[in-house]
Formats: C-alpha cells, sequence, structure tokens
C-alpha cells in the first residue's frame, strides 16, 4: 500500500486498470464530448438543408436529398445523433431509473429505439441516393 | 442489548440531520439551464421521430411526402417543428458551453453567469433568425 492515500477505497489492481464501477472508464464522456463537437457542424448543416428544402415539391426534394453531399451530410448527422442520444439517455436512465427491472427494460428499449430511428433514417436517405 | 434498543427506538424518533437536495436552494440561472439542458436533449431524442418520418416520406413517395407536409404545415406541426429548432439550438448552444468549461475556463461566477445567459438569449435569437429566413426563402408567410 505504499503510496496509497489512506483513504483510498480501491485496490491496488482496480487503481492500475483505472476503469471505475462501471468498468468502461471514461470512454462515454470523451465520446459524448467528440460526437457534441461533430454535432454542431452537423446541426448547422441539418438546418441548412431544412431550409433549402421548404416549400419545394416532392421531385425536388428528393432531388435535393439524394445528392451526394447533402445526402453524405444528412448521413453524417444521423449516426452522430444516433450515438450521442443514445449516450444521453443512458446517462438519463441511470440517473432516475433505479429498480433493476425497470432499468434493463429502459436501457434495452434505448438501445432499440436509437438503432430504430438511425437505421430507418439512414435507409431512407440510401434508397433516395441509390434509387435515383 | 434492551438498553441498546431502547437507545435506537427513541433516535428513530427524533429528527435526524438529511443531506440537503434541489429544493432547498434557491433557484439559479445556471442550474436552471443544467436541467434545461437535458430536457432539450431529451426532446430532441424523441424529435428524431420527425426527422424519420421526414426521410421515410421523402423515400416513400409523393403521397406520404404530402401528408408529412400536411402535418408539419398545420399550427400543430409548426409548433412542434418551432419547438424541435429552439431544442436543437439551446442544446447546441448549451453543449458549446460545456465544451468551454470542460478547458476549465469560464468558472468565474460572472463568467458562469454570462455564460448561461449567452446561452438561453442565443438560443431564442437564433430560433426566431432561423424562422425569418426561413419563410423568406419559402416567399413569405403561407
Amino acid at each position: 500500500m505504499i503510496g496509497q492515500h489512506p483513504n483510498e477505497m480501491r485496490t491496488p489492481m482496480r487503481r492500475v486498470r483505472g476503469l471505475g464501477p462501471a468498468h468502461t472508464g471514461t470512454g462515454h464522456f470523451w465520446h459524448q464530448r467528440v460526437t457534441s463537437a461533430a454535432g454542431v457542424l452537423l446541426s448547422i448543416a441539418l438546418i441548412v438543408i431544412a431550409i433549402a428544402l421548404l416549400g419545394r415539391s416532392h421531385a425536388a426534394a428528393v432531388q435535393i436529398l439524394a445528392s451526394p453531399l447533402v445526402a453524405i451530410l444528412m448521413l453524417l448527422f444521423i449516426v452522430n445523433s444516433a450515438y450521442h442520444m443514445w449516450i444521453g439517455m443512458q446517462e438519463i436512465i441511470l440517473d432516475y431509473v433505479h429498480e433493476d427491472k425497470a432499468k434493463l427494460f429502459s436501457l434495452l428499449a434505448n438501445t432499440f429505439f436509437c438503432f430504430a430511428v438511425a437505421f430507418a433514417s439512414a435507409f431512407a436517405i440510401l434508397k433516395l441516393s441509390f434509387g435515383v | 442489548m434492551a438498553e441498546l434498543e431502547a437507545s435506537t427506538t427513541a433516535g428513530a424518533r427524533r429528527a435526524r440531520p438529511i443531506s440537503p437536495h434541489l429544493q432547498i436552494y434557491r433557484p439559479m440561472l445556471t442550474m436552471m439551464m443544467s436541467i434545461v439542458h437535458r430536457i432539450t436533449g431529451a426532446a430532441l431524442y424523441f424529435g428524431f421521430l420527425l426527422l424519420a418520418w421526414w426521410l421515410i416520406a421523402a423515400a416513400s413517395g409523393p403521397n406520404a411526402y404530402a401528408n408529412f407536409e400536411w402535418f408539419i404545415g398545420s399550427f400543430i406541426g409548426r409548433v412542434v417543428l418551432f419547438g424541435y429548432t429552439w431544442a436543437l439550438l439551446h442544446h447546441m448552444l448549451g453543449g458549446i458551453r460545456h465544451l468551454i468549461w470542460d478547458t476549465l475556463h469560464g468558472f468565474e461566477p460572472a463568467e458562469r453567469e454570462w455564460l448561461t445567459l449567452a446561452t438561453i438569449v442565443g438560443s431564442i435569437t437564433l430560433t426566431v433568425l432561423v424562422w425569418i429566413v426561413g419563410y423568406l426563402a419559402m416567399g413569405g408567410p403561407r
């Protein structure tokens, strides 16, 4: 126990691994920062794209959404946001849901929801891009 | 043993000190904006359904797209879209504020008050600005 703080509750092995009680370390914290930085730029792109589509016919809207640059930006927004909101909602659930079954169910539902909306949105963009 | 039990039952009736929670503090702008950041995040989470509907409708064809346009053009649709715009911009500015804090800057009392005020004023201003640009792009309100 040389060099260990007298109030230190962790075993030396725990300290060496440095992962904390969640066993994942600071991975999610860092990923949330990376996706938030990307999210600033991609949200601005989404707003510009949405304004460009306002009041246009279906054919014109499809043409814009299917163009490579717009489609790529939309796909990046979808994947980036889905991961960011998956981490965020997991954090909210872990903060407020303490009962085991409810926690497990909410965490599962969170994962299902994020995958479902992300894949559905990405599929729509890809169908538009490849279908023209 | 009996003595110990007696003392614990007596102790249970006495008011114990409890740790303070949120309601004991005077509400401050920084803590309000903290919870609003979480609320706008959760709103955007479910708002993703709107984005998915929009894209799936566009990919499905003119009829599905017309249905989406009818909804988003209705009064309720516009209120939802306005709320989505504000939530997105507020969460974005709040996120930038958190990124600044992550660099250990902006923690002085005046600085954090200023940053927090800038988040709420900035998000409302930007939302109105985006909607004005949007209406101009459509050639005026319809």
